[in-house]
């Protein structure tokens, strides 16, 4: 078979099908994994927050609710504008395909930057993790608690945003060298999978943390 | 039969709830036997009787079987269905405290065990216990997680740091029971041991009116040198001069002492005893401000017989 | 000597960047026996240590690292990976009829990630090792100044290792069969190396996080499991269990696969209820999620939360009962052969039932109360996973190394070996039943005179295994320095494994084999590898 009829073919699939369908799995696979990994935090903290309902209370007060939203808003766009690469690539539409995957970027840079905002405002307030804790005037102690798990589970999805970066800038790169037609654009596919998730923790991290009542 | 198997594996029964445990644990030998050797028996059978005769043996082909498969799915099933609701009945008898039950608190700390009677009365390491009577202990630990053990009682509770655990128990013979540490605590986990002591009604009283003076006519040195071993001193202090967790006995007595905040001290009897009472008050160069108080612990004669004791190691 | 996944490419660069499942397998294989011995060695120097009460040759410090030590490199780098990775690697492509797994490349990050995880737990080695326990229970293991913090990174990253071997295997398995082979045409051995990828891939994570969790105590004082900090101590037992008890499935899964390999070739029949093995092994996947609160029955849990575990635990137990069986049914009206691998194999199954049945007595509520932290549970554990798992992997090791390195090995010296190390198990750990019942709790550096004469016992036993051990390592290096002497199909097995060279090629196969039969298809004696056309 020529190359250009099985584009970046491994030689031990037999059909570009099943390539994908086995990369497809994989990522799916390793995305549970993902789901695990962040839910062990999630139950930790629901634990920890029903041991200490006040001091999670007082203590997420701290929290934007402004800028959470907006980063909410931001990362949905970049779902939106990564579903729209994934669209680009199979319909080989290359332009727009790079043009998507640069706003896919750019978004998830805005939202490290207001994350970044975000923790400058607690290490100034001494809102910080555990023993680190040393915000003045609390009337309701064990407030650090909460902030050890804020920086935890925001810390572990922006060291993912970051990592989608890099993927995102892998498959950039490979869109840039043409190798995505409508008979391969598996990476994207996948690394769009991987975005979703990103995006989806997101969502549930947002109320968790942010919205509590 | 079964009292064989049992002087082998099993200790000796200090509760009628020991007893009821071991006929569970009984049943489950026979049943482990009987499974063995039906496994074992029924392989080595087969190892001979089908051995191999040739290179061109012909074999049947049984794929599968279904009734086989419910037989032995059902009634192993079955069978540890009832084994589950013996275990769980006999561990809830355990569990649910009579009322009315004498409470005594237990304070576990590396690497000691602390009890506290309902009239003040305090032990280290050796717990006294009225026979036949039920006995609450409520529990938590002042470090790491421990576990309460008694291997005679058939008992065990971990102790926990920041929660209350309950044990009770009612001895059924006087008698001295092993009570040992099991969960593992660090350096002086397998040391963290102690005496239960199952006394009659009149012995019981007497111990918590005295305190349970069983030093009452023994030389100071030689009382000094039990309460050594049995209030955990052991388990920091050495006294062939190896460094521990505290410093060792070894050549003390009678010698400069040199502190963590740079003075110096003789050892003499003050010294002894307030390092006894009050720790914390004079600590020694190059160790920490870890050692428990002893303070409402002992009688004045058992402090007496530990300087003694110290005294005695040049 | 053909041309063979060993000899060609050739030099050190095309094996350390090699996608080739086989070379990746064999790596695996060394680095895991490897660790095996290093565990070992600790094991030996503690069964030293404790034929005396007190000190024998080491301080109480020195002795809760090496047994430490020696939970943590037997688990993480030794026997968690060891068939999956190695022979799982080798073999499963091979019998599935594919040229590779899934993920070639993600292989050989998944063995490099490994090597990156060995450096580590060396790393906590050199700086003066862990006094823990492999559990990490808090709050010892978030308060002592051990290299706690070096350690719990080694197992994190170990961690993401077997993650990718188990995304690799799964995708393999659903997509890499050969034209022909349905599910319920697969051997046994895939459906076995599924069902632990499915447990490596969903149980995993949340050791990685219990893991981080301790590092972030210990490096920020987050408070999760420190009751002075308004944390809770058990709740790391809940977190770290909940992996570590279906790990003990990761450990027992592939052994129990090799064994329905090796049973029907030894017995050269057919394997006897073949429905029922795969099945159960999805089964004990997803029911041992279930169960692991039995580790926790004295920790403080409520009640309720003991009788559900001990139920569940309970029903846990029947499939692995059902295996047995079928197994031993596999043998009846058979032609047994007692080769290496079967003697390995039959020493599995008595070994694993008294595991198996001494389990019994640990999911009794009343009894266990007794049991926990005691040698019994020394003991049960040890009869699993060294009775059982390494038992297989043993077998697995012999029936597969002609195939594997093209050579064979001194049948005589194997079973010499064989015997050695089925003496010097029982003689090492039947005395911990009777030590844990009598009382001797685990961990326990110094101990009552009444224990010692069981002690030395069990320590004499640990010398004949090692000497077994040694002999093993002896043939089996001899025979690696032979020149290449194996049919293709040694043991006149059904399997396509065995219908390529041994060695095999390179690319597995010289076109894609095409399944008629089952695999166990007995019916027609086997001998020359069958010519196979795509």
């Amino acid at each position: 078979m020529s190359v250009a009829a099985e584009p970046f073919l491994q030689h031990h699939f037999t059909t570009a099908e099943q390539q994908a369908d086995a990369g497809k799995i994989g990522m799916w696979l390793f995305l549970v994994t993902e789901i695990l990994l962040f839910g062990g935090l999630f139950v930790g903290f629901a634990i920890m927050q029903g041991l200490h309902p006040e001091a999670f209370l007082q203590a997420h007060r701290h929290l934007d609710r402004t800028l959470g939203f907006i980063n909410t808003v931001v990362l949905l766009s970049s779902s939106y504008t990564m579903v729209m690469a994934v669209w680009s690539a199979q319909n080989e539409r290359r332009k727009r395909l790079i043009v998507y995957l640069l706003l896919t970027i750019a978004f998830a840079g805005v939202f490290l930057g207001i994350k970044y905002i975000e923790y400058s405002h607690k290490f100034h307030e001494g809102l910080l993790p555990g023993r680190f804790y040393h915000h003045a005037g609390d009337t309701v102690p064990g407030q650090f608690m909460f902030f050890s798990f804020y920086f935890m589970m925001t810390g572990l999805h922006g060291l993912h945003i970051l990592g989608g970066i890099v993927a995102i800038s892998w498959v950039l790169r490979r869109a840039i060298r043409g190798d995505f037609s409508h008979k391969y654009y598996t990476p994207v596919d996948l690394v769009g999978l991987y975005w979703h998730l990103v995006d989806v923790i997101w969502i549930y991290l947002f109320p968790l943390l942010y919205l509590i009542k | 039969m079964n009292a064989w198997i049992r002087s082998i594996i099993m200790p000796a029964q200090g509760t009628a709830y020991a007893g009821q445990v071991d006929g569970l644990w009984l049943f489950l030998i026979w049943v482990t036997v009987f499974f063995f050797l039906l496994v074992a028996g029924l392989v080595t059978y087969f190892v001979f009787k089908y051995r191999r005769r040739g290179p061109n043996d012909r074999t049947p082909n049984i794929t599968h079987h279904t009734g086989l498969e419910v037989a032995w799915t059902l009634i192993p099933l079955a069978l540890v269905i009832l084994i589950f609701f013996w275990g769980f009945r006999s561990y809830m008898e355990a569990q649910v405290s009579p009322a009315g039950a004498l409470e005594i608190q237990v304070t576990a700390k590396k690497w000691v065990w602390q009890f506290e009677y309902p009239d003040g009365t305090r032990s280290i390491n050796e717990l006294h216990v009225p026979l036949g009577k039920p006995v609450k202990l409520v529990m938590t630990s002042e470090d790491v997680i421990h576990s309460f053990f008694v291997p005679t009682f058939r008992l065990k509770q971990d102790v926990v740091p920041g929660v209350y655990t309950q044990l009770w128990f009612q001895a059924s013979e006087p008698g001295v029971h092993r009570l040992l540490c099991t969960q593992y605590c660090g350096r002086g986990h397998s040391d963290m041991g102690g005496k239960i002591f199952v006394d009659n009604e009149k012995k019981y009283s007497d111990w918590l009116e005295n305190g349970g003076d069983a030093g009452k006519n023994m030389p100071l040195a030689q009382l000094g040198a039990l309460l050594y071993q049995s209030h955990g001193c052991q388990t920091c202090h050495s006294l062939d001069g190896t460094r521990g967790e505290g410093p060792s006995f070894k050549g003390v007595f009678g010698h400069e002492v040199k502190l963590s905040d740079g003075k110096s001290v003789l050892a003499d009897e003050n010294y002894v005893r307030e390092s006894i009472l009050l720790p914390q008050a004079k600590i020694v160069a190059g160790f920490g401000p870890i050692m428990p108080t002893f303070q409402g612990m002992l009688r004045e004669r058992e402090i007496q017989a530990l300087i003694e004791f110290v005294k005695e190691q040049k | 000597m053909e041309p063979n996944y060993l000899s060609t490419p050739r030099g050190l660069k095309s094996w350390l960047t090699t996608v080739d499942h086989k070379r990746i397998g064999v790596m695996y294989l060394a680095s895991i026996l490897f660790a095996f011995f290093l565990g070992g060695v600790f094991a030996i120097l503690i069964r030293i240590e404790l034929l005396t009460p007190g000190r024998t040759i080491m301080s109480a410090e020195t002795y809760n690292r090496v047994f430490t030590l020696h939970g943590a490199i037997m688990i993480f780098l030794f026997i968690i990976p060891s068939i999956p990775a190695s022979l799982g690697n080798f073999v499963l492509p091979l019998m599935l009829g594919a040229k590779d797994v899934a993920f070639p490349r993600l292989n050989l990050a998944s063995y490099y990630i490994y090597v990156a995880g060995a450096l580590l737990a060396v790393g906590a080695m050199v700086t003066g090792g862990v006094d823990t326990g492999w559990t990490f229970y808090t709050p010892y293991s978030t308060t002592t100044n051990s290299s706690v913090g070096l350690m719990t990174l080694a197992a994190f990253v170990l961690g993401f290792s077997s993650i990718f071997t188990g995304i690799n295997f799964i995708a393999t398995i659903h997509k890499l069969r050969a034209p022909g082979m349905s599910w319920f045409k697969m051997p046994l051995f895939a459906w076995g190396i599924y069902a632990t990828a499915i447990i490596q891939v969903l149980a995993t994570p949340v050791l990685g996080i219990t893991l981080l969790l301790i590092l972030m105590e210990r490096v920020f004082s987050i408070g999760i499991f420190n009751p002075q900090l308004g944390g809770d101590p058990i709740l790391f037992q809940h977190f770290f269990w909940f992996y570590s008890h279906p790990a003990v499935y990761i450990m027992i899964l592939p052994g129990m696969a090799i064994i329905s390999e090796v049973i029907p070739v030894f017995s050269r029949k057919t394997i006897f209820g073949y429905k029922a093995i795969a099945y159960s092994s999805i089964a004990i996947a997803a029911v041992s999620f279930l169960v692991w609160g039995h580790h926790m029955f004295v920790s403080g849990q409520s009640q309720l939360a003991n009788a559900i575990f001990s139920f569940l635990t309970f029903l846990v137990a029947i499939p692995s009962g059902v295996k047995v069986f079928n197994w031993i049914a596999t043998m009846y009206k058979g032609s047994i052969s007692l080769e290496a691998p079967m003697l390995y194999a039959i020493s599995f199954l008595l070994l694993f039932a008294i595991g198996g049945l001494t389990g019994l007595f640990l999911g009794a509520l009343a009894v266990d109360v007794h049991l926990h932290d005691t040698y019994f549970v020394v003991a049960h554990f040890h009869f699993v996973m060294m009775g059982g798992t390494v038992m297989a992997f043993l077998a697995g090791l012999h029936y597969w190394w002609p195939k594997m390195f093209g050579r064979t090995y001194s049948e005589k010296w194997a079973r010499v070996a064989a015997a050695l190390i089925f003496v010097g198990f029982n003689v090492t750990f039947l005395s911990q039943f009777v030590l844990g019942s009598r009382g001797m709790p685990r961990r326990y550096y110094n101990y009552l005179d009444q224990f010692q004469p069981l002690h030395v016992f069990s320590t004499v036993g640990s010398w004949i295994l090692a000497l077994g051990f040694f002999i093993m390592a002896g043939y089996l290096w001899v025979s690696l320095r032979k020149p290449c002497d194996a049919p293709a199909n040694p043991w006149g097995a059904v399997g396509l494994e065995w219908q390529t060279g041994s060695p095999p090629p390179e690319h597995n196969f010289e076109h894609v084999p095409l399944v008629t039969h089952g695999p166990y298809d007995y019916s027609q004696p086997v001998s020359e590898p069958e010519e196979v056309q795509a």
